[in-house]
Formats: structure tokens, C-alpha cells, sequence
């Protein structure tokens, strides 16, 4: 099993009390499966997806990652557990500005110590990035901006990918055409992927679909 | 829906792959700089001025003390008690012989002037260890003692001596200084006696008293002289105060353009948390990277400060000549105290710059979403606080104003006016932009004070600079216009005799008097003697009281029929610098010696003059020191340069013992204009780097500016009159610090003039006003701003029409 949620539990808090956004998930996901997480708009879609990253961590419940238990990890372990054995795609792509497109992909690859030149240029050439390598992120349009956030994900062959909302900036052709992508690369490398979507088209590509209503899993 | 986790995967092991993120992350954060070389260019120049500022003026000061030192060290100035003269200026050689015989341990020196160079002679047999110079004691006896023996001198002054004598030039010597053996000085001086005796630390219990071998003289104790380094420390003090101020406004630049890098880095620290970058070992590589970048400004600033100190110095030790007769070298050295001070400084202040900002970085939560300048949001929280300690620290100045006597209480009082001040600025400038809004109601107008308080968080540290520099430049204007005009009148009033004399002889000096009031003259002979006034050196001036002297001299404090008094030999007047240190006032009864006390009837302001002075009527000097002559003479006369030929002719005084008034005042002000030169030069470089901080907040902020900017040109403004109204802002900001700073600025000149110089020169100056150099002062300061903002609106007004539609761009 490479994800597993086990009666997860988030809440916020605000001036007022707490707002349960969680209220006991569970789920899992083995290596080499897609699935798509759909649900409306403050349903815990994201905060899902990061409790999954170890971006944030659960009031309750476990989480498993490639076989380690994440919800007790401090801040040095769940930065570990993202570094070598996770990636993430967003939204917003959260490239590097001052980082040529080259070095971008490059980037998660070195500081996790799985740098490999000829996966990155297969992962290049996969996206179409050949000649946008010595650009820098502002010079390119939102899809390509998104390749380069697929392909620094993948290029540290991680055992998970994570996408939150990863077509919510792109428009419908490109959105296509970058989730296929996305789904030839990590069917090739037996990657687990969790995607966080909205767009019925995206979800329908994976293998699996979950939708979460109130904190629940439906 | 139950899960189990899948047994063997592994972490990376990660203490051992520290070191391997390393190089990837600082590539990451080193790129910024490399994209933003501006922002580079104003964290390393604004650190880079503040040190130069701040090392320059300790490079100077270590010069100085050093100089001192060597001084100190050479002739045993406040190290040693010495036997002086009760009265004149030389001691016998046979008292010297006598007192050895009789058990004293006391150790001879000579003192005298030569082709203008001290000389100074020690006996290197019973001199203390270390007085006079190390290389004395190096040399061979034969080579150093007797008659012809060599002496030491810097080469400074090893060439002014020439070929009179041979010397060995020893760096170590003070300059203006030679030393030698005394034999060999009393043969360069042509005299058998001695100017004073130092008392060795041990004594034999068993010994006579002084007054039985030895009446005529007295043990001044080594706390009593008038050390120069003491003297001094008031003038130094100053210069900290300024390369201090300079320092700060400099680090403004530093903050900002950390500020900058840190909210432009946001993303990016963000982005490398999420791929496995921990916050502790991210924290720490950001403090390498800054504080590496630091050493670096500041190693470049300790060496613009050595090429400041450099152009400097020699004003400063014709400066400190002239008020103290203080000798400076006038070559720099690079010496450990200042460079290290000002490396240490400037890393220090990075430091608590960057500890700010860290600590936010520390709290900002990973998944925040990208907000650019969301330092915009926090602003009005920050203001607030502002506001508060603002207050806070103008209550404290305005008690200290009450409470300060002391040089330091003084600077802590101008650091709260300063930095109260500063600090009441940003919210200051918000209020007056929400008064101003609604004033008119067109749109362009009522945009351009929302987006200038948009602009406030990114510019209010350099106005905050500007606010120091223009409030500096006020106070400092008016304590120099102030002093010069008090100085100007003091000079009137002192230097009302036409025509100066010198003689050199008892036998001259009755000749001369004779000669002037044969011929009708007002003549005003001086004596003078030295004397310990209340346990403190002073000076004794013997006056001849007239109609100069009654209609002339105007006084600090004063009883009725001051001078009936002082002519009848029923008082005295002394200096303000002697009766502020004696806290002795008209009144109270001063011991002069002899037995004879007098009461005080004034005190006259007596500026530029370090020692004190206490004048009484010819017939009281004569009474204590019958010995000591008039050496000088002040004579009324409606034509100075006739009577100069007259004398000359008349009593064979060479021409160089006479002097006009106007030569003197104009030598008197030459003194006084060269004691300003460094404040003003600080000053104008204090402007100079405020400037530079308002064009690299500008510059820096220019890329933010876009967005902002797209929406008013896409509504019809074009780029020509967005960059129009840039410049007008930079001007309007300008404008309200210089407003705000006025009265900062005129409460600055208050302090230093009432509180600052009477703690460290002893004398209080009325305080005037100078609206014209303020208006001109505000005329610059605007200049500044307008100039540092014509490059970054040029910028504006030529952006591409690419940049601006990007804005509306979907995929931007």
C-alpha cells in the first residue's frame, strides 16, 4: 500500500471554534494507481492532499507513506518523507522565478540525490520542453509552466505525486494534453497519483474517483 | 475503509544528505540575487556606506587617541605626579640635584620649541620605564646620551628639524614630538634648567618634606593635568555621535533591501519547503547566505572608510591643533580597532535585520498562498506599533530634555528625538495622504494618494532615512550658524585692540608699556600664570581693567559694578568653562592661592578655549606672581600698520611679534571654519546616502509597480504621465518628511547647544534661527528625492506596452 488514510481528522480554528473540515477519512491507494479526489469548493480536498504531502498534519488518525506512519513525524522527518519519497504539482505550478526552466527540473531531482541527466532529458523530451530550457518561468505560457512543474516532480522518481488542482490555470486543450502527459509518465514509472480536480474530464482519466462532502468521503 | 501500510520502504537517511541539499538550495536563493542584481547592488552599497560612514570617523578617532598616547607616553601626562613651578615655567638644575641628594626619586624633563616642533628631554637613567619612547632605551648610551646625543622623531617631523640635529625616525614618537636625552635638548635650546619634575610611583617612606628642600614647588597630582585625551574626548565623541547617525541611515538601506529580497523570496522559500527542504536547515543556509553577503559589503565599506578617514584626517588634525593644540598625525594606519569595529558593526546590524526577518520566515505558514506584498496587509498593525513607541520615545526625550547634564544623557536624548521621530513618520505620512484624498474630487487625484499610501510600506524606510538626514542637517546648521554668530561677537568683543605684541623679555616688556602710554595709547597688558583653580588646572590672567574691557565684554552670568570690582582688587571673573567645572559662580569665593580668596563678580563666555581662566586686576596678579611679566599687549589705535613700524623702529621688536586684529580673527575664523568642515562633510553625506536610499527603494520597487500600474493605464493615463506622477510623488513624500523634520531638526540644534556642548566644551550658546538655509536645506532635500526618483520614472514611462497588457494576461 503506498497511501492510507485511517480515520483522518482536520479541523480549523478561528475566532469562533473549531471548523471540522476532516471528520474521519479513510482511504488507500496502492503504487501505480490514479485517483481522483472531486468535491465542492471547501468540501477538504486540499487539506486532504496535504496531510497527504506532509505539508500539514492531521489532529487524528494515521497516515501511511510508502510504509512510514507520517502523523507523528516532526518538521525535519515530513520534510524528509516529501524530499525522497513524494512530489507535488500545484495550481500556481510554485516554480523557482529565478531559476532557468533547466534548473527547475532539476531542482527536487538534486536535493533529494536522485539526479539522473538522461531521466531528465527523457522527461524533457516527453514534455515538450527542449527548447524552453534556458528560459526563465516568466517567459512561458501556464501549460508550459506546468510541464516544468510535472517534470521537476518527476524527474526525483518519487513514489507518490500529488496534484492539487494541477489544469485549474489552463485551458481545456491544454489541460488534456498535460494530464496525459502526466498519466503516460507515471504509468511508466508504476507512480502512485492522487489527483485533486474539479473538471469531471480530469477525473474520468483516472482509475479510481473519491468524492468528499462535508469532511466525509462519499 | 482500513489500511495497511507497506513494510521496508525507507527514508533517506537525513543527516546525510545535509550536505547534498546544500548546494541546490543556496543555487536557488543565490539566483535572486542574480535576477535582482539592484536589490543586490543596494543591500551591499547601503552596507558598504554605513560601514565606510561609521569606520571612517573610528579610523579618524584611533589616529587621534593614538597620537595622544604616544604623546601621553613620552612626556608622562596624567601617568605620573609632577613637581611644577609655583610660579614661571623652569625649575633650576640645582633644585633637581638637591632634591636626588635629599631621597626624592624624582626624573628630570625639559621642554621647548624648535623650527616649530616640541622638543622634549628625559634623563633615560631615572626615567620610569616607557617615558620617552622605546627606541631610547634600545639604542646605545653612547650613541643617545650628552650633549650630542641623536633624537627620535616621526618623519614627519624628523624633516621639519632638517639637519639641526641628528635624529632616528621611530614611529612610535606622538607627532610634532622629539625626544632625546636632555643634555642633548638643553644644548638644542640653548638652557641649563628644567620645565618639570616626575614623581616616581615608588617613594622612600623616610624623606624630607618638599618645602624644606624645594619651597617654590608644588605636586600636581596625575588625575590634575590637563590630559589632551580627556580634553578631546568631547570632539570624538561628536564624530562617533555622526559616523553613528550615518551608520543608521544606511542600515535603512540594508533593512529595505532585505525587507525586499525576503517578501520577493517568499515564494520560493515556500516552494523549497514543499519539496523537503526543513525549515531549520533552510533558516540557517538564509543566515550564511546574508550574513556572507554582509562580510562582504562590509569589508568593501571598511575600505571606503580608510579612503574617507584619508581625505578627512588632515582637516581633523588641523582641527584638533587648533582647538587643543592637540598633535595628530596626518597619515592614516590601519589599525585592528576601527576596521574590525566597523566589520563588526555592520555584521551586527545585518544580524538583527535578518533576525526579523527569520523569524517570520520561521512563522510563515507552508501553505499560505503566494500573496505578493503581503506586507501591505500587515502595514496598518505595524503602524500602529509605530505610532505607539513613537510616542513612547518623544515622552522620553522630552523628560531626558529636562534631566540630561551629561555628554552621554545628551546623545541617548538625541537618539529618542531621532528615532522617535523616524518612527512617527510612516503613520504621520498615512494620515496626511487619507487628509489629502478627499480634497479634490477628480479621479487621477484621489488615486494618487491611494496608491501612494499603497507605496508607503515599501518606501518608508528610506523616508524614515531622509527624515534623519534633512532633521541632522537642521539641527547641525543651526548649532554651527549659532556658534559662528556667538563666536563672530566674542570675537569683537576679545580682539577689540587694534594691534597685538609679543615679547619675550621682562626688559621688553617694561619698554614697550612705557613707549605706548608715553604716547598716549590705551595699552592692555596680559600676564598670565598657571594655577589650580577648585583642585582644576587653570589659568590666571592679569588685566589691566579699562574702557576696553567695560565696553567690550559681555557676560554669562554677573553681579552689579562687575568691573569697579575687578579694578579694585575685590573680585574676579572667571570663564563659563571653569565655572560650569567648578560649579563656581558670581557669589561664591574662589581660593587663588597665597592665602588670597576673592569672590566671583561674572562669568564670561570664552568659546574655542579649552582651559580655564580666571581674570583679576593687575595689582591682585602682581600680588600672587611678582615674577611673571606682561607678554603680550593689546594696543588701541586707529592705525595698526603705522604703529607697527614705529615699534619697530623704536624698540627693535622683529616684525613677526606683532600682529594686526584683523589677521588674528581671520585665523581665529580660519579655526573655526576647519572645525566644521568634517560635521559638514558628515552631513552632506548623510544627505547624500539618504538619497541613495529613496533611488534604490524606488528601483527596487519598480517591478511591483506594474501590476498596479496596468489598471489606471488601461482606464486612459498614459505611461508618460504615470511616470509624471511617480516623480511628483517621490517630491510630495520628500516634502512631508521635510516638513516633519524641521522641527525634529530644530529641537536636535536645541539639544546640542544646550545640553550636548555645555557637557562637552563648558560653554552655552544662545540659540538663532536661519530660515533661509532651512528653505534652501528643504530646496535639496526635495532636489535629492526628485533626482532619485527621475531614473526609476524614466523606467516607468518607458515600460513596454508587453509588460502592462501581461498584467490582463489569463496565464500571467
Amino acid at each position: 500500500m503506498l497511501l492510507a488514510f485511517e480515520n483522518v481528522k482536520k479541523a480549523y480554528h478561528d475566532g469562533s471554534g473549531a471548523i471540522p473540515v476532516l471528520r474521519g477519512v479513510s482511504f488507500s491507494l496502492d503504487a501505480g494507481q490514479t485517483l481522483a479526489l472531486t468535491g465542492d469548493s471547501g468540501s477538504g480536498k486540499s487539506t486532504l492532499l496535504h496531510i497527504a504531502g506532509g505539508l500539514e498534519a492531521a489532529d487524528s488518525g494515521h497516515v501511511h507513506v510508502a510504509g512510514q506512519e507520517v502523523t507523528g513525524l516532526d518538521d525535519r522527518g515530513r520534510s524528509d518523507l516529501r524530499r525522497s519519497q513524494i512530489a507535488l504539482v500545484f495550481q500556481q505550478f510554485n516554480l523557482i522565478p529565478s531559476l532557468t526552466v533547466a534548473a527547475n527540473i532539476g531542482f527536487h531531482a538534486a536535493l533529494s540525490g536522485r539526479d539522473d541527466p538522461a531521466r531528465i532529458a527523457r522527461l524533457v523530451a516527453a514534455l515538450g520542453l527542449q527548447d524552453q530550457l534556458h528560459k526563465y518561468p516568466e517567459a512561458l505560457s501556464g501549460g508550459q509552466q506546468q510541464r516544468v512543474a510535472i517534470a521537476r516532480a518527476l524527474a526525483a522518481r518519487p513514489k507518490l505525486l500529488l496534484a492539487d488542482e494541477p489544469t485549474g490555470n489552463l485551458d481545456e486543450t491544454t489541460a488534456a494534453d498535460v494530464i496525459e502527459e502526466m498519466l503516460a509518465l507515471v504509468a511508466m514509472d508504476g507512480t502512485g497519483l492522487m489527483v485533486v480536480t474539479h473538471s469531471a474530464k480530469v477525473a474520468a482519466r483516472m482509475d479510481r474517483g473519491l468524492r468528499l462532502t462535508g469532511g466525509l468521503l462519499e | 475503509m482500513t489500511a495497511t501500510p507497506e513494510a521496508g520502504a525507507v527514508i533517506g537517511a537525513p543527516h546525510r544528505t545535509r550536505p547534498r541539499m546544500i548546494g541546490p538550495c543556496l543555487r536557488a536563493l543565490l539566483s535572486h540575487w542574480r535576477r535582482n542584481p539592484l536589490q543586490l547592488f543596494a543591500f551591499l552599497a547601503g552596507l558598504a556606506l554605513a560601514t565606510a560612514l561609521w569606520s571612517g570617523v573610528q579610523a579618524i578617532n584611533a589616529e587621534a587617541r593614538a597620537s595622544y598616547d604616544a604623546a601621553a607616553a613620552t612626556l608622562g601626562e596624567g601617568q605620573y605626579d609632577q613637581l611644577l613651578p609655583r610660579s614661571g615655567d623652569r625649575i633650576a638644575q640645582a633644585r633637581y640635584v638637591a632634591l636626588r641628594r635629599a631621597g626624592w626619586l624624582v626624573s628630570p624633563i625639559l621642554e621647548g620649541r624648535l623650527n616649530g616642533v616640541r622638543l622634549v628631554g628625559v634623563d633615560p637613567v631615572t626615567a620610569p620605564a616607557g617615558l620617552g619612547g622605546v627606541s631610547i632605551a634600545e639604542e646605545p648610551a653612547s650613541a643617545v646620551l650628552g650633549p650630542s646625543g641623536r633624537l627620535f622623531a616621526d618623519a614627519e617631523t624628523a624633516q621639519r628639524l632638517g639637519d639641526l640635529v641628528d635624529i632616528t625616525v621611530d614611529p612610535n614618537v606622538a607627532p610634532g614630538l622629539a625626544v632625546g636625552d636632555i643634555g642633548a635638548v638643553q644644548a638644542l635650546l640653548g638652557r641649563g634648567d628644567l620645565s618639570r619634575l616626575i614623581l616616581l610611583p615608588e617613594q622612600p617612606l623616610a624623606r624630607p618634606a618638599l618645602a624644606e628642600i624645594a619651597p617654590e614647588l608644588l605636586v600636581q597630582p596625575s588625575s590634575q593635568s590637563a590630559d589632551i585625551a580627556q580634553l578631546t574626548d568631547s570632539f570624538h565623541l561628536n564624530l562617533t555621535a555622526f559616523g553613528f547617525l550615518s551608520f543608521c541611515v544606511g542600515l535603512f538601506i540594508v533593512h529595505s533591501a532585505l525587507g525586499l529580497a525576503f517578501e520577493q523570496r517568499r515564494g520560493m522559500i515556500r516552494t523549497l519547503r514543499a519539496l523537503g527542504t526543513p525549515l531549520r536547515f533552510l533558516v540557517a543556509l538564509i543566515a550564511a547566505e546574508m550574513l556572507a553577503l554582509a562580510a562582504i559589503g562590509a569589508a568593501l565599506g571598511v575600505l571606503l572608510g580608510f579612503l574617507i578617514a584619508a581625505a578627512l584626517l588632515p582637516d581633523v588634525a588641523a582641527t584638533l591643533r587648533g582647538l587643543y593644540g592637540a598633535q595628530v598625525s596626518g597619515s592614516l594606519q590601519l589599525r585592528a580597532e576601527w576596521w574590525l569595529s566597523g566589520f563588526g558593526l555592520a555584521l551586527f546590524g545585518t544580524a538583527l535585520a535578518l533576525a526579523g526577518r527569520i523569524w517570520r520566515v520561521a512563522r510563515m505558514p507552508l501553505l499560505a498562498g503566494g500573496r505578493p506584498r503581503a506586507w501591505v496587509a500587515a502595514h496598518a498593525a505595524r503602524l500602529r506599533l509605530q505610532a505607539g513607541a513613537a510616542l513612547a520615545l518623544l515622552a522620553a526625550a522630552a523628560v531626558l530634555a529636562f534631566l540630561a547634564d551629561d555628554v552621554l544623557t545628551g546623545f541617548v536624548l538625541l537618539g529618542c528625538l531621532n528615532l522617535g521621530a523616524a518612527l512617527a513618520l510612516p503613520p504621520i505620512a498615512e494620515r496626511v495622504s487619507r487628509m489629502l484624498q478627499p480634497w479634490r474630487r477628480t479621479p487621477v487625484w484621489r488615486w494618487f494618494w491611494a496608491d501612494t499610501r499603497q507605496q508607503l510600506p515599501g518606501l518608508s524606510l528610506a523616508l524614515m532615512a531622509l527624515l534623519l538626514a534633512v532633521s541632522a542637517n537642521v539641527g547641525v546648521a543651526t548649532m554651527v550658524s549659532s556658534f559662528r554668530l556667538t563666536f563672530v561677537a566674542f570675537l569683537d568683543q576679545r580682539l577689540a585692540p587694534e594691534l597685538f605684541v609679543r615679547v619675550e623679555t621682562a626688559q621688553e616688556s617694561a619698554a614697550l608699556e612705557t613707549y605706548l602710554l608715553g604716547r598716549g595709547l590705551e595699552v592692555l597688558p596680559l600676564r598670565r600664570a598657571p594655577a589650580q583653580i577648585a583642585g582644576l588646572p587653570a589659568r590666571l590672567m592679569g588685566v589691566r581693567v579699562g574702557p576696553t574691557y567695560r565696553d567690550n565684554w559681555t557676560f554669562v552670568a554677573a553681579d552689579a559694578d562687575v568691573w569697579d570690582r575687578v579694578e579694585a582688587g575685590s573680585a574676579v571673573l572667571l570663564n563659563e568653562q571653569l565655572a560650569r567645572r567648578a560649579d563656581l559662580w558670581p557669589g561664591d569665593v574662589v581660593a587663588l592661592g597665597e592665602g588670597l580668596s576673592l569672590p566671583i563678580a561674572g562669568v564670561v563666555g570664552d568659546y574655542g578655549n579649552p582651559t580655564g581662566q580666571v581674570v583679576l586686576s593687575h595689582a591682585v596678579f602682581e600680588r600672587l606672581h611678582p615674577d611673571r611679566f606682561a607678554r603680550q599687549f593689546g594696543v588701541r589705535t586707529a592705525s595698526p600698520a603705522a604703529l607697527r613700524a614705529e615699534i619697530s623702529a623704536a624698540l627693535g621688536l622683529p616684525a613677526n611679534a606683532m600682529v594686526d586684529q584683523a589677521v588674528v580673527k581671520t585665523a581665529s575664523l580660519r579655526v573655526f571654519e576647519r572645525t566644521f568642515l568634517v560635521t559638514d562633510a558628515l552631513n552632506l553625506l548623510t544627505l547624500g546616502v539618504a538619497g541613495f536610499a529613496i533611488l534604490m527603494s524606488l528601483l527596487t520597487l519598480a517591478d511591483q509597480r506594474v501590476p498596479q500600474l496596468a489598471p489606471v493605464w488601461a482606464l486612459g493615463l498614459t505611461r508618460r504621465q504615470l511616470g509624471g506622477l511617480e516623480l511628483l510623488r517621490a517630491v510630495v513624500l520628500a516634502l512631508i518628511v521635510y516638513l516633519c523634520a524641521l522641527p525634529v531638526g530644530l529641537a536636535l540644534g536645541w539639544v546640542l547647544l544646550s545640553v550636548v556642548n555645555v557637557a562637552a566644551f563648558g560653554w552655552q550658546l544662545p540659540i538663532y534661527l536661519f530660515p533661509y538655509d532651512y528653505a534652501l536645506l528643504g530646496l535639496y532635500a526635495l532636489a535629492a528625492a526628485a533626482l532619485a526618483a527621475a531614473w526609476p520614472a524614466w523606467r516607468l514611462a518607458r515600460t513596454p506596452l508587453g509588460a502592462l497588457l501581461k498584467v490582463f494576461s489569463n496565464e500571467r
